[in-house]
């Protein structure tokens, strides 16, 4: 049962683990069609685990997953393919395929989806490329790109199906400020040009201001808070305000916990003096 | 998406209704494509589109350069919002000419 019938993403107490640690702790979360949902949190916090959890790449521990009104346990193989057609992905490290020119990765998702003209793949990976401000170098392979070309042309890959959901795992890290600027209006653009909805993983506070509809703040795989921008500049929440501003955690370290990590020597508490 | 064709006297008017999307941006390239190559002006009246994506647009642009190629004009009329949007992502609404209307473009390539 979809909750809201304009949700694309709905995530009800998500619950992960990589081997016996616990990642994500119970998380529940919706996106709306056509927002701007930015995600927020500490390294380690399980931002990108979230992302690939959401792109169904990762088995769950327990909770359940709608993607674009389809429960993601009761999929088929032809829905999943289906499905994966509508999202596109930048990934953190926007890795391309290094044998291939920067034209065949951006035309990979267009050969593997659809049976197009090659002339038509070919004008839309070029208007791709020159959204991304890449025009003109699809006949480069990647080892010719700076790294924050590769990112970009990344990026033009992840869009260049038009797909309904995008998710992007910190999109301008590395970007000289001017281009991660331009980035930040792209997607933009994207959302009001496109109607699509947009996941977005940043450190960038500036640009997650920019550009959210609503923030989901994690911490330590808990949803701290999700809210617009003014509510979450506005927090009282103690955890937010530090994200927010920088404040470094160790003023409540737990100094038993901490000699034990660095030693691997754990001494009782009635040995203590 | 459906399509009609009509002969006016400065050339073709091509009328889409409904989506172009990956599943119909191949008829719709394939109409425009065919009009061009009858050697005439064409004006795509895209009225009744509800929504066009990459794919479209670059059928727009395949048959645009291949009109001009062989000396014919294709000018866009009734260009929705929406489309306009789209169009802009890429900066062809500075390529292609923009008309209001199916009239002010037949004026256009006339
Ligand atoms: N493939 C993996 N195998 C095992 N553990 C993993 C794996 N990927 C992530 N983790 C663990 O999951 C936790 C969350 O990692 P995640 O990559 O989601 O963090 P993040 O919030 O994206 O951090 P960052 O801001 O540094 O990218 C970390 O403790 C990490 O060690
Ligand atoms: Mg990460």
């Amino acid at each position: 049962m979809n909750k809201h019938a304009n949700n694309v993403i709905e995530v009800e107490d998500l619950v992960t683990h990589y081997g016996d640690r616990e990642i994500l702790k119970g998380v529940t979360l919706d996106v709306h069609d056509g927002e701007i949902m930015v995600i927020m949190g500490g390294s380690g916090s399980g931002k990108s685990t979230l992302l690939r959890h959401l792109m169904a790449l990762e088995t769950k521990t327990s909770g359940t997953m709608r993607i674009l009104g389809q429960d993601i346990d009761n999929l088929t193989q032809r829905d999943f393919f289906d499905l994966r057609k509508k999202i596109g992905v930048a990934f953190q490290g926007g890795a391309l395929f290094s044998s291939m020119t920067v034209g065949e990765n951006v035309m990979l998702p267009l050969y593997e989806h659809t049976d197009l003209d090659q002339m038509t793949m070919e004008i839309m990976i070029r208007m791709k490329l020159e959204v991304v401000e890449l025009g003109g170098f699809e006949d480069l392979k990647p080892s010719e790109l700076s790294g924050g070309m590769i990112k970009r042309a990344a990026f033009a890959r992840a869009i260049v199906m038009d797909p309904k959901i995008l998710f992007c795992d910190e999109p301008s890290a590395g970007l000289d400020p001017v281009v991660a600027s331009a980035l930040d209006d792209l997607i933009l653009l994207l959302r009001d040009a496109m109607q699509m909805s947009i996941v977005v993983v940043t450190h960038e506070l500036e640009s997650a201001f920019k550009i959210a509809d609503r923030i989901t703040v994690l911490d330590k795989g808990h949803i701290l808070m999700v809210g617009t921008v003014d509510e979450v500049k506005n927090s009282t929440n103690e955890r937010v305000y530090n994200l927010l501003n920088r404040v470094p955690e160790d003023e409540n370290m737990d100094m038993d916990e901490y000699l034990q990590r660095l030693t691997g020597v754990e001494v009782k508490e009635e040995t203590i003096l | 998406m459906k399509h009609e064709v009509r002969e006016e006297v400065g050339g073709f008017v091509v009328a889409f209704e409904g989506d172009v999307d990956l599943q119909t941006s191949p008829d719709a390239r394939k109409v425009l494509l065919e009009c061009v190559g009858r050697g005439k002006s064409v004006v795509v009246d895209l009225s009744g589109i509800g929504y066009i994506d990459s794919s479209g647009v670059a059928s727009l642009v395949e048959s645009f350069q291949t009109a001009r190629k062989g000396g014919q004009n294709l000018v866009l009329a009734s260009v929705s919002d929406g489309a306009l949007r789209v169009l802009k992502l890429a900066r062809l609404n500075k390529v292609f000419t923009i008309c209001d209307s199916v009239e002010d473009g037949l004026a256009a390539i006339g």
